[in-house]
């Protein structure tokens, strides 16, 4: 097939290619980054697009690993635990020619500090942002902060001159009526330079030769294009024709194909992404059971019951045709805090789970309603189909409900659901991350995606504890403790650990990276 | 012919109305846009303030007055998922989904007269019967499907023409066309038989249909007594009085490739209107999805304004009719 030879061709090609080489990259995924403004949108197409681009302070490389960018050192304060001290690399040029110092830092910094930067967030606890001089910056925070870094690994910088000319000073507001020329134009430091861009059609980028990194990245593709292509068929279809060199995203159905094809590989790795279920266990009733004035959740045999029902080596064979690693805990295995021992998978165990429904005063079980998303994770909807017949077996009767992200969210936020599907990536690696969102009680600044109405006082303290505690002896000690009592408690059902495939010609030099964000100037050709 | 017309674009404004309050109303159960907005850290907080701010804790008929307040003026908005006005947006996009409009349409036309014509006359040769059969299977299957197939023929296993996308397109004015460069016309050739292959079809057998029909009729069995020559039966007695029936489903089959072309845009990745709805649907960008809605209404009552002027000039009949009314 012509096909075929085509791509021979190119592998030839590649694997003939000095190391100086003008080599492009065609680079196909199912969605586009929704802009190019840096603080508009926390969304993980659109910061790996950003970030071939522009540069945070400190970045993860393609292991996960917290590596030197913009920034070269960093420390706490001696003076003043409140303090973390960053040491800025110099001699760091914009794509426009300007030069990058600690001006830049504090307006960047201050932007995603803004009312309408998607990462207020993130930086909830800087109080302040400040440059002694030209190539130091100061961030205050409310309190001793042990993983402040981790927290800026998204955090681009932008040329304070640019934007200030450009208007785009401040991020870009959906009010309207404002420019919006930085959703559309960048100028940063990065490995690429902007070229041109269409939303939704192509992204044009050229390497950038300027770049401090010349020498350290391999940097081999010298002109990226960034094609959304949302169909999967059509994706699959692009990359067997040679239209594309890389897609990030193979449905796991034509994983085969790809890897049957001559000249093409599929890569995988664990990516930083859980997925589980969440029970209403707060509730003294719940809306959709079957259950008058008693909730079964609230009672821990039948959370244990219903763990010890799911067959996860199942889900893995039969509905994730082998693409998944079964889990014990809701922790991707990179994340700081993760141990073997808290990740072992139940093993189903229908008698004991039975004996202990009964136990729990349903031996003849009930019925609930499942909330599972259908456009969101890997095989979402099929996995839930699959946790209908597992339940059923305790005698639980599960009526799924399966809908588009767009509906499925705000049922889980607006604690209208009482029993959901919930997927989690820990972007900062470290558990804390974790626990403030999922495990302590909902409140103003905490467990904004807790919605099991699970409330400990005591796990509450010891998970605001963390974010002070600089001893790391002892912040390990009470991370472990937190995830102790919250496998005691089997808060949530932890399902599987989703696995990253990409597709590429055979030519294509990469890891896999676990966040499912590559960075082109590590990409090189064999 | 003034009154008819006034009194069409009074009706039309009407349906637009109406179309606009039932689209708004039906927004809030594509789901929150708010979601998709803010990041996963964000706060209860922070979602209240931005739902107050964009006014959608407010009933959907303060947020389509609101809408159709700045939409008199020409502001449609600013898009949630993109970040830019929804007018730019619709302009950047509307060339790519014109020309796959205009090229499948003219496709459906040509080829849906001509072959329905010709099936009509040559009734029972072994052409008209191939014809007749394969055609079938333009009405039967799925746009997505016919979409896929000739993806899976034509660029996976012969390599000759692109999956996805417009190709290389060259900038005229505002206007980015595909007609230029040689990959922008190949690049129309799949999309453009996948969308107007039902719309052939379907013309082909209505066009053969209603022209047995006026066969059969007295003044063209005249027309051959008076020893007329049979191609000017055919075309100036016989298909010319096809054509009030044919006109109205051309008419609206036009503006379906344009409303329809969602399904084709998605498969090849087609930049155009419909792959922006469908991104603003899983998004729930409001503003770019009512700016849509109200832009294809528009479209549709456009059309059957023009189609039904059009019967003025092929029918005389209504002419006479139409005047002595008013």
């Amino acid at each position: 097939m012509k096909f075929k030879e085509t791509l021979l061709a190119t592998a030839i090609l590649f694997s003939a290619g000095a190391s100086v080489s003008a080599e492009t990259l065609k680079w196909a995924r199912a969605g586009d980054g929704l802009t190019l403004d840096p603080h508009a949108q926390n969304e993980g197409p659109t910061i790996t697009l950003q970030r071939q681009i522009m540069e945070p302070l400190v970045a993860r490389d393609m292991r996960g690993v917290l590596v030197p960018a913009l920034a070269t050192e960093w420390d706490p304060s001696d003076k003043d635990p409140n303090v973390w001290v960053f040491k800025l690399r110099q001699g760091v040029k914009f794509h426009d020619g300007a030069d990058f110092d600690s001006e830049d830092v504090v307006f960047s910094l201050k932007r995603a500090m803004s009312d309408e930067s998607n990462y207020r967030e993130v930086l909830a606890s800087v109080v302040d942002v400040r440059a002694p001089d030209k190539f130091t910056v100061e961030i205050i925070t409310d309190g001793p902060n042990p993983i402040m870094p981790n927290n800026l690994t998204n955090m681009l910088i932008m040329d304070k001159d640019w934007a200030t000319a450009n208007d785009a000073i401040k991020v870009q507001d959906y009010e309207g009526g404002q420019s919006t020329y930085a959703a559309k134009n960048a100028n940063g430091t990065g490995a690429y330079k902007l070229i041109s861009r269409e939303p939704d059609v192509k992204t044009v980028m050229e390497r950038f030769d300027g770049y401090w990194g010349v020498e350290q990245f391999p940097m081999e593709v010298s002109r990226l294009e960034y094609i959304p292509i949302q169909n999967a068929a059509t994706r699959i279809a692009a990359l067997l024709s040679g239209e594309v060199d890389f897609i990030q995203d193979v449905p796991v159905q034509d994983i085969d194909r790809v890897v049957d094809a001559d000249g093409l590989d599929v890569r995988r790795t664990s990516q930083n992404r859980v997925i589980f279920l969440g029970m209403n266990q707060g509730d003294t009733d719940l809306k959709n059971d079957n259950v008058d004035g008693k909730n079964p959740f609230a009672d821990v045999r039948v959370r244990r019951a219903m763990n010890m029902s799911i067959n996860r080596l199942a889900i893995q064979e039969v509905v994730m045709r082998g693409q998944s690693e079964p889990a014990g805990i809701i922790l991707p295995p990179f994340v700081h805090g993760w141990v073997p021992e808290l990740d072992v998978v139940q093993d189903p165990d229908i008698e004991t789970a039975k004996a202990l429904m009964a136990e729990a005063g349903y031996a003849d079980g009930f019925s609930i309603k499942l909330d599972c998303p259908n456009d969101r994770y890997i095989n979402d909807e099929a996995i839930c189909q699959a946790m209908v017949g597992m339940l059923a077996q305790i005698g639980i009767k599960v009526n799924l409900d399966s809908k588009p992200k767009a509906q499925h969210f705000p049922l889980i936020n607006n604690l209208e659901s009482d029993f959901y599907m919930l997927g989690w990536g820990v972007p900062t690696y470290d558990s804390e991350y974790a626990f403030n969102f999922l495990v302590h009680s909902k409140g103003e600044a905490y467990g904004s995606w807790n919605n099991t109405r699970y409330s400990n006082p005591e796990i509450d303290a010891e998970i605001e504890s963390l974010a002070s505690e600089i001893r790391l002896d002892v912040r390990d000690a009470s991370i472990r403790k937190i995830w102790d009592q919250v496998q005691e408690d089997v808060l949530y059902l932890p399902i599987h650990h989703q696995v990253l495939n990409w597709g590429m010609k055979s030519g294509v030099d990469t890891i896999v990276d676990p966040e499912d964000s590559p960075k082109i100037k590590y990409f090189s050709f064999k | 012919m003034l009154a008819y017309i006034i009194r069409r674009v009074f009706q039309s404004v009407i349906v637009l109305l109406v179309v606009g309050l039932v689209a708004f109303a039906m927004f809030r159960f594509v789901g929150d846009p708010i979601e998709n907005m803010l990041g996963q850290e964000r706060t209860q907080e922070d979602v209240e303030r931005l739902r107050s701010k964009l006014g959608l804790d407010q009933p959907f008929v303060f947020q389509y007055w609101k809408f159709l307040k700045a939409a008199v003026q020409g502001d449609f908005g600013v898009s949630y998922r993109q970040g830019r006005p929804v007018a730019e947006i619709l302009i950047e996009r509307a060339p790519s989904t014109l020309e796959l409009a205009a090229v499948s349409g003219t496709l459906a036309m040509l080829f849906g007269l001509g072959l329905g014509v010709y099936t009509a006359i040559k009734r029972n040769g072994w052409v008209s019967n191939l014809i007749m059969t394969t055609s079938l299977i333009g009405v039967s299957l799925p746009t997505f499907l016919i979409g896929i197939l000739l993806i899976y023929v034509f660029s996976v296993e012969l390599g000759w023409l692109p999956s996805y996308g417009r190709g290389e397109t060259v900038t005229v004015g505002s206007w980015s066309t595909g007609f230029l460069t040689s990959s922008g016309l190949k690049a129309l050739i799949l999309p453009s038989i996948t969308l107007g292959l039902y719309q052939m079809t379907l013309i082909m057998r209505l066009v053969r249909s209603e022209m047995m029909e006026v066969l059969r009729t007295d003044y063209v069995r005249f027309a051959r007594a008076r020893g007329l020559r049979e191609s000017a039966v055919n075309f100036k007695h016989a298909l010319v009085n096809t054509m009030v029936p044919v006109t109205t489903v051309i008419g609206l089959q036009l503006g379906s490739i344009i409303a329809f072309a969602i399904i084709t845009e998605t498969v090849f990745q087609w930049p155009g209107v419909g792959l922006l709805f469908i991104n603003a649907v899983q998004f729930v960008d409001i503003p770019v999805m009512a700016a849509y809605l109200m832009l294809i209404s528009v479209l549709f009552v456009g059309i059957n304004l023009v189609v039904d002027l059009l019967y003025f000039i092929i029918d005389p009949r209504l002419r006479a009719n139409g005047v002595g009314a008013h």
